[in-house]
């Protein structure tokens, strides 16, 4: 049996595309080959090490879990999709610079996705909500201090810029 | 091996009565799929039996919170995040609330629904020792009407429940008649971020002139389904504190539960810790009662 495929409409990092997949294809399969947005990672591939993390409507999400048509006429945002493109960096990608938060890099867009999502629900997380908010994202590397550390620093960038 | 995209179908009717529709006209069929995060494990790795899916996520009718004079309807299609979210759930059926903080990381509590949680029907998912504390019911819906079941039935085996090949679960209904009491949850797992459960154990009680008025207890991961822990609570009903009560209440517990032996933990590891955590509970229960505390 093959299914059809299906016209996907969708918007990523602010950009309207139109793709031709099959409907169960892994938005994160999506993203990277249709797309050419290779920002996104895949690690795991079974939801449990965000390294494939993205917005979907705001909301952090594992994009290996999630099936392409259940992403019809949504917005995405990537790793790509954060910095303003005057190529400066985000504040939180700054952060992550300034504290020496990656190491081998595989895990870091979905860390900085994982922050972005807290700090826009939550401005001025404790160390323990920090914890929390990057729970679902594993670092093999750098033993997750300095990752902590730079989340911390860019809620204060940001409270100072406020 | 992983799976091919093209040999699955996944469509996405967008109304709950178009999905009723396409299960009762094939009915075993279609899988329903919503937030993906179990759904979508099995498919990456090639396990998954299901050729064709039916997408249940974003159908408004499932996820809605709401609460009449009576009762609090929780939509099945509702993740861990909007229970968390929401402050009723939070005052009235703590457990609820805390068992979603425990499920899984934030990208899956975002994804992961309740009823999909009740349907995968896993003994160690967090939800479930939650819900048979506060007995819930559950509606279902077919095209051929609704029915409403006691939460406590639903489970009939290991992954199996009474759910119809044409069925899915529209809402979980709770009744909020535990205010007062105290509320006890603890999950044993092997870290604290998004480990399943090696045990997990969820109690409500009320003491009232110094002896155990109401007791109920659930626990997760223990056996083959979540179990409501009926004659372990019959132990402490209208008891007051003493350490034998204790006693008592871990030998009812070691003779009506038969513990599993899986990858996650031992029988005998289960058995023990079960007993420790009931313990808990029970000093937990006294200690807030001669404190006078309101949780």
């Amino acid at each position: 049996m093959s299914a059809k495929r299906c016209e996907i409409s969708f918007t990523v990092n602010d950009t309207a595309h139109s793709v031709s997949v099959y409907p169960m294809e892994r938005l994160l399969d999506v993203l990277r080959s249709e797309l050419g947005l290779t920002g996104t990672k895949e690690g795991c591939g079974e939801g449990e090490c965000g390294s494939c993390s993205v917005l979907l409507n705001g909301e952090l999400v594992n994009s290996c879990l999630v099936p392409v048509l259940q992403a019809q006429g949504a917005s995405v945002c990537t790793i790509e999709g954060l910095a303003p493109g005057n190529g400066s960096l985000h504040p939180v990608q700054q952060a992550f610079l300034k504290c020496g938060g990656a190491q081998c890099g595989i895990c870091t867009p979905g860390m900085v996705l994982a922050t972005v999502h807290l700090l826009q629900r939550n401005p001025s997380p404790t160390l323990e909500q920090v914890r929390e908010g990057l729970g679902g994202n594993l670092c093999r590397c750098t033993g997750y201090t300095r990752i902590f550390e730079a989340v911390l620093e860019a809620a204060e960038a940001q409270a100072v810029k406020v | 091996m992983r799976a091919q995209p093209s040999e699955y179908e996944l469509v996405a009717p967008g109304k709950l009565t178009a999905v009723l529709d396409l299960l009762a006209r094939e009915p075993g069929v279609w899988l329903p799929i919503a937030g993906g995060t179990e759904v979508m494990v099995q498919y990456g790795a090639g396990r998954l039996g299901a050729r064709k899916l039916v997408s249940l996520w974003g159908l408004p009718e499932l996820r809605r919170i709401e609460r009449t004079a009576q009762e609090m309807i929780v939509g099945a299609g509702c993740t861990y995040s909007d229970l968390r979210k929401h402050p009723q759930i939070e005052r009235e059926f703590p457990l609820l609330g805390r068992a979603a903080s425990w499920t899984g990381s934030i990208a899956n509590q975002n994804r992961g629904t309740l009823g999909g949680n009740i349907v995968n029907a896993s003994p160690a998912a967090d939800s479930l020792p939650a819900l048979l504390v506060y007995e819930a019911e559950l509606l279902l819906v077919s095209a051929r009407g609704e029915r409403r079941i006691p939460y406590a039935g639903f489970h009939t085996g290991y992954k199996q429940t009474v759910l119809s090949a044409d069925e899915i679960i529209a809402a979980i209904v709770l009744q909020p008649r535990f205010t007062g009491y105290h509320a006890y949850s603890r999950k044993v797992g092997t870290r604290n971020a998004q480990a399943i459960a090696k045990l997990c154990l969820a109690g409500l009680g009320k003491v009232s002139d110094k002896k155990i008025e109401d007791v109920r207890l659930a626990i997760g991961s223990m056996a083959v389904t979540p179990l409501r822990l009926r004659r372990t609570e019959a132990s402490l009903l209208g008891r007051t504190w003493s350490p034998t009560i204790v006693r008592e209440a871990r030998k009812a517990l070691e003779a009506e539960v038969a513990p599993i032996d899986d990858i996650r933990s031992t029988a005998a590891y289960r058995l023990h810790v079960a007993g420790n955590l009931l313990q808990e509970f029970v000093e937990s229960l006294f200690a807030r009662n001669s404190a006078g505390r309101e949780q």
